[in-house]
């Protein structure tokens, strides 16, 4: 290939670019928020478990244990008063729980928005305030549901819903707004029978990509397989345990039988512990091959050597698959394999981070060199 | 667009509109009255067993078996049918990958679909009848599900050899 060949085909596959990847664009912008989105639920998610979830659940063991014993000493106010603190305790974990959530699931939605904008039949202007909206809604919602508990009703108009909540519902709805008209401009592209635009990220097959695609497929894989195999075995016993041990409790405490609510009670603890590592397990492998099918579209953009993008792809797929594994053995090996997870989630956090590094800076020279050559050059 | 893409990314947007429409309705007209119903039976039993009531104590757990045994299945269903509907559009946005016939895949993303509508559709059912059918309704999704996605994984791996 000649000089002026390598040229052109490097200028026509740079005007490709920019048709689909604009700087400051509206896919730039799904793209780089719902990532930021992502490693900040991660984040979050990793504090809250460590310095937040633990002690809110030895709280409410606590006080579930606190309710058998007073129920034991026949002294029903306590225990009513016990489980208005379980109540209590459980809505501080909720809304933090809600906050990691929606924050990862607004990402999620933000990725895939990002996928599918040139399918979106809108100027890139509506097109860009649409994404501005969007991640002000994305923010705002967690946000707001991590202050409910501290703002509780404060000078609230109403008197039911904090300004907290107020925050919380507005982001929402701005999102659901976001999303619909989102689905309008698919809808209003597909109905005029508008010509699919050319698009790379679609078209890209490089190893890093498919790596994270097949590993992605693998993941969701494996979840729904573990998913099955503990509905199939496990679920059904679970639930019966749960009622069997509550059970255990009020009778032996009714029947003054100490020694009873006390190994009901450990049980019970062990069995939430069971229950809540496969939950966690399954639904963290299915989320993690969803985020890496994701990632997959996007390798073209992430300006990185090409060593490095496998590197961080490999690293991506590692930590998502340690992470269900280790979460899995907890109950089995306690702290180690706890420890081992959130290594496993650093890996994961880490692995992101480069790849958002990587896209904001591929389209940081993206910018700079257009300038120049957008005219004359791209004609030559 | 070809028809196997078509058919995940549509369904997929349809199914996640329907998923979204369930758990509206599920927050405001049920899910508060759900909860009220398990924290206030639980703390019921325990108050029963404190007044040494054993009848009222039996009452009171049997109610919140049957409340916990359909709230969870009823967030499970929300969760399940969005979480399939995304990966449903995902899969079809990256269906090019899979490296079989467009007849096949056709087949695979049908699967992928009923089993994505069919699975949480019978964990649902489970909420009305506790017998047999609605169990092997959830379990026939789940397998159309794990077979679709093994057929998927090996069709990228074909890809990629």
């Amino acid at each position: 290939m000649s000089g002026s060949q390598v040229l052109t085909s490097v200028s026509s596959s740079r005007e490709r670019e920019l048709a689909g990847f604009a700087a400051l664009g509206a896919r730039r912008l799904f793209l780089l928020g719902g990532i930021a989105l992502i490693l900040t639920g991660m984040i979050f998610g990793d504090i809250f478990a460590v310095f937040t979830l633990h002690q809110n659940a030895a709280r409410v063991g606590a006080n579930l244990a606190a309710a058998a014993h007073a129920a034991l000493a026949g002294n029903r106010q306590a225990v009513l008063s016990n489980f208005q603190n379980v109540g209590s305790f459980l809505e501080n974990r909720g809304t933090k729980v809600d906050t990691h959530v929606h924050m990862i699931d607004f990402g999620y939605l933000a990725l895939m928005l990002a996928i599918l904008q040139p399918w979106v039949a809108f100027g890139e202007s509506v097109k860009k305030k649409l994404a501005w909206a969007f991640l002000a809604g994305a923010w705002l919602l967690p946000v707001g549901v991590y202050l409910i508990h501290y703002v509780g009703l404060a000078h609230s108009p109403m008197k039911s819903i904090g300004w907290a909540s107020i925050a919380a519902d507005f982001g929402g709805l701005l999102v659901l707004i976001v999303t619909f008209v989102c689905l309008l401009g698919l809808w209003m592209h597909f109905r005029g029978k508008l010509a699919s635009p050319p698009d790379m990220l679609l078209t890209d097959r490089s190893t890093e990509g498919r790596m994270l695609f097949a590993g992605g497929i693998a993941l969701v894989f494996l979840g729904f397989l573990h998913g099955a195999y503990y509905a199939a075995t496990d679920l059904y016993r679970h639930e019966a345990q749960d009622y069997s041990l509550l059970a255990q409790m009020s009778a032996g405490a009714a029947a003054g039988a100490g020694a009873v609510v006390d190994e009901a009670l450990a049980s019970y603890g062990q069995l939430q512990g069971a229950k809540a590592v496969n939950i966690a397990a399954h639904a963290h492998s299915i989320e993690f091959g969803l985020l890496a099918i994701m990632l997959a579209f996007f390798q073209p953009y992430v300006r990185l050597r090409a060593s490095w993008k496998r590197r961080w792809a490999g690293v991506l797929l590692v930590g998502s698959l340690l992470l269900p594994v280790c979460v899995l053995l907890e109950m089995r090996f306690g702290l180690v394999a706890g420890g081992l997870a959130d290594f496993a989630g650093l890996l994961i956090i880490f692995a992101l981070l480069a790849m958002w590094i990587g896209i904001l800076r591929y389209a940081g020279e993206l910018d700079a060199s257009v300038r120049p050559t957008s005219g004359s050059e791209a004609q030559r | 667009m070809s028809r196997s893409r078509r058919l995940l990314i549509v369904g997929g947007i349809a199914l996640a509109v329907w998923g979204m429409s369930y758990g509206l309705w599920y927050a405001v007209f049920a899910e508060h009255q759900a909860l009220d119903s398990i924290g206030g039976s639980l703390a019921g039993s325990f108050a029963a067993a404190a007044d040494r009531n054993p009848a009222g104590m039996e009452t009171s757990l049997e109610q919140y078996r049957e409340a916990k045994y359909v709230y969870d299945r009823q967030v499970d269903v929300h969760g399940h049918w969005i979480g399939l509907a995304m990966l449903l559009i995902v899969l079809g946005i990256g269906f090019d990958r899979v490296n079989f016939s467009e007849r096949f895949k056709v087949l695979l993303a049908l699967g992928l679909l009923t089993g994505a509508v069919i699975f949480p559709l019978g964990v649902l059912l489970q909420t009305i009848s506790h017998g047999p059918l609605p169990r092997a309704i959830a379990i026939a999704g789940s397998a159309f599900v794990i077979a679709a996605l093994l057929g998927a994984a090996t069709g990228v791996l074909a890809c990629d050899s």
